[in-house]
């Protein structure tokens, strides 16, 4: 803002802010979120690593060495250069494994996000935007699935259906919708009151078009901030599920059923539980960090 | 009062009914009971027969309506594999999910009441700042690891507590940690923010013009008032504190309702996985329902008002 030394003094008396302040608060609020630039980055290395797995990763993951099985990792006595991490009990590189396994969490977090936020987003704008008998049967449903725990649901679907990777992404992406169509509904029911959509109605705008060409734009805000944050809770239930053998199957490697492995070993070797493990901690701390950010940079007001 | 509780009391019996409507449709409609029953290489005509046998070739809302009757009065049909009762079963193993669930609320408790205020009552100092980190941290945190890691590093290296098992105080420390671990980020940033909002209200300045120490301002007026949205939220959370206390059974093999159903899902056993989803389901939507007429019977502001 470029305000002359004379605007300081306005008609009120009171002093306008000045370029030096404008300045001083743009940078107090990159400060503040600085955590949320910093967890997007480390999030991108993970995505990339991820996705260049095959390129980066210093062994196959799948490939049996039994003579140099659980070894610890290089800094540890009796590790070796040839593997960073260690091996797990069948002598598989673990850092390998690690950077594999991102590729299933990735996966399976994003789609399933996605899953859930097209169902959660369009049943929340319903709710929302009709009010009424709709709103009321919608919000009773969400408030039978908010009871439940989440990896309760979760469970007794992936035990009917039988543990897969799609039957896995379509439990989570179906238990998860509940969480985005609470935040939509709420958000709607306060904007169909605002001028632009009564003005829209009144023009004789179809039921569709308001909701999608008005009401929807205005969402997007909340609508990335909650699947950031979401990203985060799949994949540690993706983790979990894994965790009990009920999730990815032996042998793809997937965080969870690396740590699940792991700890059958973890009296001698607890680096092959460690790493995997901490591979979910560092990559859901990123995501919250990055979706906390977001939240702070696109409407600071937001209550989530 | 008497129109609150009224209201309460509906919400419960369709959210109760919505409960068994989901259970019975995770296994009726998502699933086929008869082909999880049989043997893979039973013939159509064995299909047939058990289809019959079992009552499903009739239509779904008579068996949606045998299943609801027979669960009202505690029978959930006999485990497919242990020969008893799915609902004694899953009774037996409640206590300890629940010992393991009001632990787990207490060290939870025990961690963010003090931290929360003083985050509070110190904005924007060193505290307040570790407060937050500890709790982005600690959200963040996959519960199963860091019982994995207690386990690896007080049980296997240092010898201080037991792995697993159940019986003795020193069993309750891990599990019990874990659980309020999980749950203590989100009560301390309640309790942080619920605070702060009570700091600013009018009250609190009249308290202090009337000259009340800061003690007594904040313990006595602040506090009590801060407790309000904790207590609300906690309820509410409890479905994710059984959450929490199911995935910390699994890791401490804690011999409570989780282990049992995590037990059931491997071997097939769908009475006893279906029952205790549903009575899992009915102690929170009965803990949520208390809660809230607890909170309107302490602030008649939410009665009026919801």
């Amino acid at each position: 803002m470029a305000v002359g030394p004379s605007a300081t003094v306005t008609a009120a008396g009171l002093q306008a802010p000045t370029a030096q302040d404008a300045a001083g608060a743009a940078w107090r609020r990159l400060g503040r979120l600085k955590w949320g630039v910093g967890g997007a980055v480390v999030f991108l290395v993970i995505v990339l690593s991820a996705v260049f797995a095959p390129v980066i990763s210093p062994h196959d993951p799948l490939s049996v060495d039994i003579r140099h099985r659980m070894a610890p990792p290089a800094w540890m006595d009796g590790g070796t250069r040839e593997h960073l991490l260690g091996t797990d009990q069948i002598g598989r590189d673990l850092l390998s494994r690690v950077i594999w396994g991102g590729r299933v969490s990735l996966l399976v977090g994003v789609t399933a996000v996605l899953l859930s936020a097209t169902i959660g987003v369009l049943l929340g704008l319903t709710a929302g935007y009709f009010a009424g008998g709709a709103d009321w049967s919608i919000m009773t449903v969400i408030n039978v699935m908010l009871t439940f725990p989440f990896v309760l649901l979760a469970l007794a679907v992936i035990a009917v259906l039988g543990p897969s990777v799609p039957n896995m992404i379509v439990v989570l992406g179906i238990t998860g919708w509940p969480v985005y169509a609470r935040v939509i509904r709420a958000e709607t029911f306060a904007l169909r009151e605002r001028d632009f959509v009564v003005a829209a109605r009144a023009l004789g705008m179809s039921h569709a078009r308001i909701i999608f060409g008005q009401i929807l734009p205005n969402l997007i805000s909340p609508i990335v901030v909650v699947a950031t944050l979401q990203i985060a809770q799949v994949i540690i239930l993706e983790s979990f599920l894994s965790f009990l053998g009920l999730g990815v199957q032996p042998p793809t490697p997937a965080w969870g059923n690396m740590l699940g492995e792991g700890r059958v070993y973890m009296l001698n070797s607890w680096w092959i539980a460690a790493f995997p493990g901490l591979a979910i901690f560092v990559t859901t701390l990123v995501l919250n960090l990055m979706g906390n950010g977001l939240r702070d940079w696109l409407d600071p007001h937001m209550k989530l | 009062m008497r129109r609150y509780l009224v209201r309460q009391l509906v919400q419960l019996v369709v959210v109760i009914l919505g409960i068994s409507i989901l259970a019975f449709s995770i296994l009726h409609i998502i699933g086929d009971p008869v082909t999880l029953l049989l043997p893979q290489n039973a013939g159509k005509e064995e299909y047939a027969r058990y289809k019959h046998l079992m009552g499903l070739d009739q239509p779904i809302w008579v068996q949606y309506w045998k299943f609801a009757s027979s669960a009202i009065r505690g029978d959930f049909g006999k485990s497919w594999y242990g020969n008893a009762p799915a609902f004694h079963l899953v009774i037996d193993r409640m206590p300890p999910t629940i010992y393991l669930t009001l632990a787990g609320l207490g060290v939870a408790l025990m961690i963010s009441l003090p931290l929360g205020v003083l985050a509070a009552l110190k904005r924007h100092s060193m505290v307040d700042t570790l407060c937050t980190l500890l709790a982005v941290a600690g959200q963040a945190m996959p519960i199963f690891w860091l019982g994995i890691m207690l386990i690896i590093i007080f049980a296997v290296r240092l010898r201080l507590l037991p792995a697993s098992g159940y019986g003795t105080w020193q069993n309750f420390v891990m599990p019990a940690f874990c659980l309020g671990a999980f749950l203590a980020p989100l009560t301390m940033r309640l309790v942080r923010s619920g605070l702060i909002e009570v700091m600013n209200m009018e009250f609190i300045k009249t308290a202090r013009a009337k000259g009340l120490g800061e003690r007594i301002v904040v313990v006595k007026h602040a506090f009590r008032n801060a407790c309000i949205p904790v207590v609300t939220v906690l309820g509410l959370q409890f479905g994710q504190l059984l959450g929490g206390a199911f995935i910390t059974e699994t890791v401490f093999a804690w011999p409570g309702v989780a282990t049992l159903t995590v037990d059931s899902i491997r071997n097939q056993d769908f009475p006893v996985v279906q029952c205790a989803v549903v009575l899992l389901a009915l102690i929170i939507v009965i803990v949520n329902a208390l809660v809230d007429v607890l909170v309107g019977f302490i602030d008649p502001r939410i009665r009026a008002g919801a």
